[in-house]
């Protein structure tokens, strides 16, 4: 009986405790951004936000890409859910929406999101209700490593089109340069060749004619031929020696380290070598250069065409306000044009783009406002089980262990399946 | 005294003491005992054995994503659609491939090096858990350990290539050699666990009997294989049951190494449900996953008990 009374006690103690913790509120931000530096003006705006409102507390937390997209499912289904999640918008968005754990922010926010890029808020829309708030644009393209393109004496503003790419490779080969450095273990970062070469040869009417099943779906001729050309890319061999088996931060390291002369990358890859070099200094900006995904002989696709990222925060379900709140602050013009400053972001709040001091940065965000149609990345787009079996083949079609129609017949299957 | 060996054995058949214990004055006291400790036990047993596997059996029959109840049955459709998919017949093979190396290159190896290690001399408790040791680090270590190890930039692997002054391979990101380097490692992590076995059953050996074979003119590899091993016929039917059982768990050695890739080449089972049920939210595809490899396992555990087994 002791023991009982005890225990009785020691709960009755921990239900007090819990009750006065509440009396402050905590804001859980769970994020997976791996740049330190970038990571530590968020704490910075953070503190400065606890600051300015006594009672509440911003606690992050972090999980690496990967293992959050993983996770993800579970984390959002636990009473204990983190209240501002990131989010790569599109079907995995889609998914979480009407499985109805997220919260409709749109009254919260009315107002403040006209000061946000159309377009990225559009991301976040649903049924003209928002369910949460972008942060940041980017772009998929080509970055490289100036010396070495200069040792195989190679001009990167002159690769245009796709046979110039090749051509390229071939250079850079017969010079005894590693041409491209992929992170082939992670999957994705392979699908933004066939993505890409997707969105080039078929632009937007033809992924809207698959997302409907016409010409085929994603089986349909255009997805056969980025495959195809895909594979006229792997056939020359042009990634570093155990591609499969890099991860993605271990790829752009790789590159940060001036070991191959290019990388298909998302334009924050630009900063983010830096710290995943082996020196944790990388690349110095004059040393990089860029170039967009080259275009294809009869393409349907414009050369503006972009695709790329638009990246942001969901608030879940049962979450207090004070989250809402806290990511209007984030998600301000001051903080904005200070991350645009550091070049971390290519910002959504109109006018923050001032913050912009570098001109590679200026360069991505005149290319993305040129843009008609950016595409989001495909295995976000199309939710997550159709997302990862493009990932899964595209990594086939990279390891020449599956053919370019099987690759885009497998994604249909897939599709049908999943919808 | 025999008796009481027969309980204290963990092999022993509790259903032998139990009509001695029904008439036995102390029936009361063991009631009570059976009151009050197999409710606990049973309930445990069914919300976190039996309601799970059940609900894997009920989810396998829906197309569900993980969120909310599912709502859109399909019958046995994932049942085919996992018996369509290429990737799920490779980690079949790839599981049978873990069996076969247990089997043929981890356990003779554990036995020779217990039959080695089971004498006293010096160093020999040294050695033993110099071999014991792989067994202790954790998988998720060990996995991590190796694929630095077989690094083609920094690996150890690598530098070993370069002193012959070859283009030292990838071993974990080639459809060629992943699995196979994934079987190196179940082999080093494991053959220690069943080493140990093996010498404390040597150790527990009547060595009169072993002795008596000597005299009786037997030679040390007659008597080795004439009455050493024979006695060690259910140490060895036990490592057998691990080995078959743990290959077919195999999971957190792989996902460190190669998460199951290149191209499907090295997953296992588990590895194949993970990243199809798990990654993908198609929680009703990898229950049906799940299902097919239980019943693979129940099918194996209670064969092997029944042909194998049946007397201990």
């Amino acid at each position: 009986m002791r023991l009982l009374t005890k225990l009785g006690l020691a709960a009755a103690a921990c239900l007090l405790w819990a009750s006065s913790a509440a009396a402050d509120t905590t804001v859980k931000w769970l994020h997976i951004e791996a740049n330190p530096a970038q990571v530590k003006i968020w704490e910075e705006v953070a503190r400065a936000y606890e600051a300015s409102h006594p009672g509440v507390k911003v606690e992050m937390q972090f999980l690496e890409n990967e293992a959050y997209k993983a996770k993800l499912p579970t984390i959002l289904q636990s009473k204990d859910r983190p209240n501002i999640i990131y989010s790569w918008a599109g079907g995995v968005l889609k998914t979480q929406i009407e499985a109805g754990v997220l919260d409709d922010i749109t009254d919260s926010v009315k107002g403040y999101s006209d000061t946000l890029t159309p377009a990225a808020l559009a991301a976040f829309t649903s049924n003209g209700k928002v369910y949460g708030l972008p942060t940041a644009l980017s772009q998929v393209g080509f970055l490289c490593n100036k010396d070495l393109m200069a040792k195989a004496k190679v001009d990167p503003a002159a690769i245009k089109t796709w046979d110039d790419l090749l051509a390229a490779v071939r250079t850079l080969k017969a010079a005894g340069v590693t041409p491209i450095v992929v992170g082939g273990a992670d999957k994705w970062p392979l699908h933004f060749y066939w993505t890409h070469l997707a969105v080039r040869i078929g632009g937007k009417a033809a992924f809207d004619a698959a997302l409907r099943g016409e010409n085929g779906g994603f089986a349909g001729e255009t997805f056969q031929k980025s495959g195809e050309l895909f594979k006229q890319l792997v056939d020359l061999q042009p990634f570093q020696n155990g591609f499969l088996g890099f991860k993605n931060p271990q790829a752009v390291g790789y590159f940060g380290d001036g070991k191959a002369a290019m990388t298909l990358a998302i334009s924050t890859v630009y900063h983010l070598q830096r710290a995943l070099a082996a020196d944790k200094v990388g690349l110095s900006e004059d040393k990089i250069c860029w170039f967009d995904f080259p275009v294809v002989a009869g393409g349907k696709g414009a050369p503006t065409d972009t695709l790329g990222g638009i990246t942001g925060w969901l608030i879940t379900k049962g979450s207090p306000k004070e989250a809402v709140d806290f990511l209007k602050y984030f998600i301000s013009k001051d903080v904005q044009t200070r991350l645009a400053a550091g070049n971390y972001i290519i910002p959504v709040v109109q006018g923050a783009d001032v913050g912009l001091n570098n001109s590679f940065m200026k360069l991505i965000a005149a290319n993305l406002a040129k843009s008609n149609y950016h595409q989001n990345f495909y295995d976000q787009s199309l939710g997550p089980s159709v997302g990862r079996v493009v990932n899964d083949v595209t990594a086939e079609i990279a390891g020449g262990s599956m053919s370019p129609q099987d690759a885009a017949k497998a994604i249909e299957a897939a599709w049908k399946q999943g919808n | 005294m025999a008796r009481r060996i027969a309980i204290a054995s963990p092999m022993g058949v509790p259903g032998e003491t139990a009509p001695h214990a029904l008439r036995g004055p102390s029936w009361d006291g063991r009631f009570t005992v059976l009151i009050l400790f197999l409710p606990p036990a049973l309930l445990l047993f069914t919300l976190f054995v039996v309601l799970p596997i059940g609900e894997a059996a009920w989810y396998s029959g829906f197309n569900w994503n993980g969120f909310g109840r599912p709502t859109n049955w399909i019958g046995f459709d994932n049942y085919r659609f996992v018996l369509e998919t290429r990737a799920f017949w490779l980690a079949l093979r790839n599981n049978g491939l873990i069996i076969a190396v247990s089997l043929a290159i981890q356990l003779p190896l554990a036995l020779t090096l217990a039959l080695m290690l089971a004498e006293r001399f010096r160093g020999a408790v040294a050695l033993r858990m110099l071999f014991f040791m792989p067994y202790i680090l954790a998988e998720i270590a060990t996995g991590l350990i190796f694929s630095f190890v077989y690094d083609g930039d920094y690996g150890l692997v690598a530098s070993i290539w370069r002193t012959f002054g070859a283009e030292p391979p990838h071993l974990l990101a080639s459809t060629d050699t992943a699995m196979l380097a994934v079987l190196i490692v179940i082999v080093w992590k494991y053959f220690g666990f069943h080493m140990m076995l093996f010498i404390a059953a040597l150790q527990s050996l009547d060595k009169s009997l072993i002795e008596a074979a000597r005299i009786d003119g037997a030679t040390r590899s007659q008597a080795l294989c004439h009455v050493v091993i024979p006695l060690l016929y259910p140490t060895i039917r036990l490592s057998v049951f691990f080995a078959i059982v743990g290959s077919l768990q195999l999971f957190d050695l792989v996902m460190p190494l190669t998460r199951g890739g290149p191209a499907d080449s090295s997953n296992t089972m588990v590895s194949f449900l993970y990243n199809n049920g798990i990654s993908r939210m198609r929680v009703g595809y990898g229950s049906a996953i799940g299902v097919i490899l239980f019943v693979i396992c129940v099918t194996f555990a209670f064969t092997y008990k029944r042909w194998f087994m049946r007397n201990e």
